[in-house]
């Protein structure tokens, strides 16, 4: 990670200051929650972007907190990964609290004192500022605390509506999270002990292939990828993500598993790529087309729309371990092939936008129908044909059909596969894309009927609300389009690892 | 300017696709406005650049994304060839679509993917990359979906459903084999020899085959034709859009496009690939016209008999000599022009005189005169009868079979010349000398509104032209002479 | 403090690797949901105590503050998601009335 220092005071802790700020807000005044959310929205988006514009400027900032330098005091490291993680979360949240904003905060007399309706703009919030300290630490500690606060607002979120079933879905997710928590907690401590300090980078310059630091390399991943939902960790998911409420979804969902698999990817690409082996990177490999081919196979089995996409959220999360055997790999004659790390990052954003779009989808589905049962769906392009066209987009992204980021991380890292002659990864890819469409269609193709309209019931459902997940459903598929700026962002401070291969 | 031309020409269906999208059901003007503005403004534009092009320039827009992945919008000569045609029935289809839906509902979303589909066929022609090739082949699989399904009855559901089965696999064929070839030699732009030869020959041909398969789906080589019969369950306007302006031609001009700008035809030859596709062809070629032969329903006689005639493109293409190219090019436009007649009066008799059934078109000629008499010079054409278009089709393939030294390809066109005549000439027997049954007589179907008629009249008479005018210089023949003499004479 | 022998710290260490052995198996092996939290907390004493030996490796200077400052906000952390299921826990039993999974409870999948 070779930042240049700025001589910058931390505004970036504004990133995670305003959003705790909010939810402590909201906790306290609840009625003041409409103004809040319309300016915790609007501000902190506009930070991430102003942050994402001085890191292309700069190439990498890395800003000691009260001026003390690691491994003393502890380090902001922005480089483009980081910014462009929290632009999409900005996004993502921004979207989302509109979507929910007159779900939870309606006027109507009664509406507002329901446990959803006082605990969710706070919890969305408090998730925010999570996301945002996990995204700018640089520090092993540091993400351990961001990820905890990150767990605990998420399976608040699971919880919120109070039926016995999303409890238990809560429960079942805190358990596994807790479980990874600490076996990341350990891995921190092995490393502490083994490096004497927890900064990133310095880890990174003093680390070699010793035991310790494999162990902890391990220990670490296996705690994180239970909090990722990898196979075969990803029972808790499901039901957690299709039990609690949709915009509560959509975050989880399109967010929440893409923090821990960051903090993978930093572990293995910047801290200790010398440590990775040969073995540890096919593994992931392995567990995530496991969790492709399944994810998939059980989210065409599904009845119910959002656990259709919650299925595909394990499905999907599988691709980004590709990125672990697939990095590197490059030949002579096409560089590029070595695009794999920034193929699966990209993956990473685009799911994040379209399943966003997707669960909000879900949620108005539910809106007008009181359901989400799939067969339920007839007519619904006719009555809401702005939400079925926004899951339509969202879906081309999930396919990897072009022109969306869905495609271009698809091809980024199918040329990884052929040029490395790593023909089997290529095979799970396009069979996850075939199994995509199979599980996508579905929906769409009852969605498409005219049978039996007359005495379906479809409750009204302002066209506001469903432009929202078409915007984001629209920006997965710019993602695609305008692939060259996200891809030139994630190449600042982009570690050599990610262009070598891990060893 | 010239850069931008090709965008244009893009937009010149995109822009109608997206703003009609967000129309309203009740903005019917703005909604007819818009596609047929736009497809009048292709077509101006697309006279601006036959005359350039044919003097020589070549327009090009290059639009990069990550590195080694970057759309190029080109046109040459041959995209000229495709979007010309489909720009020419999109047209024609727009007007009669609007006629032919009147009132019913849905008819924004109809239109909306309409020219989307459109936008996509015109992005497919003016690829200058396989992946930007690849791109609008995706783009038009997805927005031909919804027309495919657009009654949202179970037939068309199911017909859907097919239709994905078959090109969704087809097209991870496809995007398989560009990337394996990409991320060997790096991106390919057609008509920029690539170094193919950094790949073992037999990893080549296994491209080629995945090449085939992916796009032999859409252009119905047997066996993979099935979705084109049971898409017959569209409305008629959607049928025309299949057959004859967008996807199955995109599969035969994908075809090309493989076989002269990225393998070549040295290359094809070394490998002997040419020979199996040329087999395969006219095995689609014969098989396409025995179903055609069963079929009792007009609109899936018709569908058996593209399977069939789509497969003279591929089949002109892989004979590779001179003239059988030629003979291939011009049968992309003729076979367009009398397919969608074809399918046009198939959708009046459908709509007005209830027809459906083969064996109902007794003695309709005398009372749908118009109607009859396009239906009957479409298919005329389609058998090979001079001077209309399919003559000059079939003259010119079996020059090139003669000159490829390929002899039996004769026969092929002989026995597929018979098989349409037996499959269309007792429709046209029908539909002129039987008497109608008495139920039919009382019946009396009128042919409005001029809308309607007015597509299939034009057609019928742009088949007939381009037959009997094939020597000047403005028709299809000289341009796919000019095609090829620049770029595939050795 | 400084005088403290190492094998201490080796002593402390072991005891943590001990207790998350044993909070491991009380995760694991119960299924009522207060035990498998006090199982959890079990392992986050045993990951504390390790990481706070780590706190004796450079004797010379004394100990090292940094895994004391950690081991704190890890027992904050610790103590807030202890509270928050506890939370979630009771109310699933008022719901349910098992402070069970309902795949794990004796009754089946209810």
């Amino acid at each position: 990670m070779a930042f240049f220092e700025a001589s910058e005071g931390p505004w970036p802790a504004l990133l995670i200051g305003v959003p705790l700020l909010a939810a402590f807000t909201a906790i306290v005044t609840w009625r003041a929650a409409r103004l809040l959310i319309w300016s915790g929205a609007a501000v902190v988006p506009v930070l991430s972007v102003v942050l994402l514009a001085r890191v292309i400027h700069a190439g990498g900032l890395r800003l000691p907190i009260g001026g003390w330098a690691p491994p003393l005091g502890i380090a902001f490291a922005v480089d483009g990964l980081s910014a462009g993680f929290i632009v999409v979360t900005g996004l993502v949240m921004a979207g989302v609290l509109l979507f929910a904003l007159p779900q939870f905060t309606a006027s109507a007399p009664g509406a507002a004192e329901s446990r959803a309706g006082y605990a969710f703009v706070p919890l969305v919030f408090l998730a925010w500022a999570a996301l945002n300290a996990l995204f700018l630490s640089g520090d092993l500690f540091n993400l351990y605390v961001a990820l905890e606060l990150l767990t605990l607002s998420a399976v608040a979120l699971v919880a919120i509506d109070g039926r016995s079933g999303t409890i238990a879905a809560a429960i079942r997710y805190a358990l596994f999270g807790l479980f990874g928590s600490l076996a990341y907690l350990l891995g921190a401590a092995l490393l502490y002990a083994v490096h004497g300090t927890l900064d990133m980078a310095l880890i990174a310059e003093r680390a070699t292939a010793d035991g310790a630091t494999v162990i902890a390399g391990a220990l670490m991943t296996a705690g994180l990828a239970a909090k990722t939902a990898l196979f075969p960790f990803h029972a808790w998911l499901p039901p957690a993500h299709s039990g609690a409420p949709a915009p509560a979804s959509a975050i989880l969902s399109g967010l929440v598993p893409k923090a821990s698999f960051y903090i993978i990817v930093r572990i293995w690409f910047d801290v200790m790529p010398q440590a990775a082996g040969t073995i540890m990177p096919v593994l992931l490999g392995v567990l995530g087309s496991c969790a492709i081919i399944y994810g998939s196979v059980l989210a065409i089995r599904q009845e119910q729309l959002k656990l259709v996409i919650a299925y595909s959220t394990v499905a999907q999360l599988g691709y980004l371990f590709l990125i672990f055997p697939l990095a590197g790999g490059g030949g002579e004659p096409q560089p590029w092939a070595a695009g794999a790390w920034t193929g699966g990052i990209i993956h990473a954003f685009s799911h994040a936008l379209a399943k966003a779009a997707m669960f909000l989808c879900a949620g108005l589905f539910m809106e007008a129908l009181g359901h989400d049962r799939i067969a339920g769906l007839r007519g619904a392009a006719h009555h809401l044909p702005l939400t079925v066209f926004a899951f339509a987009l969202a879906g081309v992204s999930l396919m990897g059909l072009p022109p969306s980021g869905g495609f271009t991380a698809k091809y980024l890292l199918l040329t990884a596969s052929f040029a490395g002659g790593q023909i089997g990864w290529a095979i799970v890819i396009m069979v996850g894309g075939l199994l995509a469409a199979l599980y996508l269609f579905r929906p769409l193709t009852y969605a498409f009927t005219r049978r039996g309209l007359e005495e379906r019931e479809f409750a009204r459902v302002p066209r506001p609300r469903q432009v929202i997940p078409l915007l984001l459903a629209g920006l997965s598929i710019l993602l695609g389009i305008a692939s060259a700026a996200p891809y030139d962002i994630l190449q600042i401070g982009r570690p050599h690892a990610a262009v070598e291969g891990l060893e | 300017m010239s850069a931008l031309l090709p965008l244009t020409i893009l937009l010149s269906s995109l822009i109608p696709a997206v703003v009609t999208f967000f129309l309203s059901e009740r903005n019917v003007y703005l909604r007819n406005g818009l596609s047929l503005g736009g497809a009048v403004v292709k077509l101006v534009l697309l006279a601006i650049m036959l005359s350039e092009v044919a003097r020589g320039a070549i327009y090009e827009l290059r639009f990069d994304l990550v590195p080694g992945l970057f759309l190029l919008l080109r046109v040459d000569d041959l995209s000229l060839l495709f979007v010309t045609l489909s720009g020419f029935l999109w047209l024609l289809t727009t007007i009669y679509a609007i006629a032919y839906f009147g009132k019913s509902a849905h008819l924004t979303r109809f239109f909306g993917f309409f020219s989307l589909c459109v936008a996509a066929t015109t992005g497919i022609a003016l690829s200058g990359t396989l992946i930007t090739f690849f791109l609008f082949y995706e783009l038009l699989t997805l927005s031909t979906w919804p027309l495919v399904v657009h009654k949202g009855d179970a037939k068309s559901l199911r017909a859907g459903r097919v239709y994905l089965a078959f090109t969704m696999p087809g097209a991870a064929a496809l995007l398989v084999a560009i990337i394996w070839l990409e991320s060997a030699v790096g991106p390919v732009e057609f008509r920029v020899a690539a170094p193919l030869h950094d790949l073992g020959d037999w990893s080549l041909r296994a491209i080629f085959a995945l090449f085939i398969l992916g796009i032999g789906v859409k252009s119905a080589l047997v066996p993979l034709h099935g979705w084109l019969p049971a898409a017959m369950a569209a409305p008629a306007p959607v049928s025309a859009l299949l057959h004859a302006v967008a996807v199955v031609k995109a599969g035969a001009f994908g075809i090309v496009r493989i076989v002269y700008d990225v393998f070549g035809i040295g290359l094809l030859q070394q490998l002997t690939l040419g020979l199996p596709l040329a087999i395969l062809a006219s095995i689609t070629i014969i098989y396409g016209s025995i179903r055609a032969l069963q079929q009792t329903d007009i609109k899936r006689r018709l569908a058996y008999s593209t399977v069939s005639q789509v497969s003279y493109i591929v089949l002109g293409t892989a004979l590779a000599g001179p003239f059988a190219t030629i003979g291939g090019l011009i049968h992309l436009v003729h076979q367009g022009l009398m397919k969608i007649t074809l399918f046009f009066c198939a959708g009046i008799f459908a709509e007005r005189a209830q027809i459906t059934r083969i064996d109902e078109l007794d003695g309709i000629g005398p009372r749908m005169p118009w109607t009859a008499l396009c239906f009957s010079i479409g298919a005329m054409g389609m058998i090979g009868i001079p001077p209309i278009a399919g003559f000059v089709s079939k003259w010119y393939l079996g020059i090139g079979a003669l000159q490829a030294g390929q002899h039996w390809v004769i026969g092929v066109l002989t026995v597929s010349s018979l098989l349409n005549a037996l499959y269309f000439l007792p429709l046209l027997y029908r539909i002129w000398f039987r008497t109608p049954s008495d139920a039919a007589q009382a019946a009396a179907p009128r042919e409005y509104p001029v809308a309607l008629i007015a597509p299939p009249v034009l057609t019928a008479i742009a088949a007939l032209a381009t037959g009997l005018l094939a020597g000047s210089s403005l028709s299809p023949l000289s341009w796919a002479t000019l095609i090829v003499e620049r770029s595939y004479l050795p | 403090m400084t005088e403290m022998p190492v094998s201490s710290a080796q002593l402390f260490g072991l005891c943590g690797a001990a207790l998350i052995g044993i909070g491991l198996y009380g995760f694991i092996a119960h299924r009522h949901l207060l035990r498998r939290l006090v199982g959890f907390n079990v392992i986050g004493s045993g990951v504390f105590l390790l990481f706070g030996s780590t706190g004796y490796r450079r004797v010379e200077l004394g100990a090292d503050p940094v895994p004391q400052a950690l081991v704190i906000t890890g027992v904050v952390v610790a103590v807030s998601a202890t509270a928050l299921l506890v939370a979630l826990i009771i109310r699933l039993a008022q719901l349910t009335g098992s402070a069970r999974l309902p795949e794990e409870s004796p009754g089946g999948g209810r």
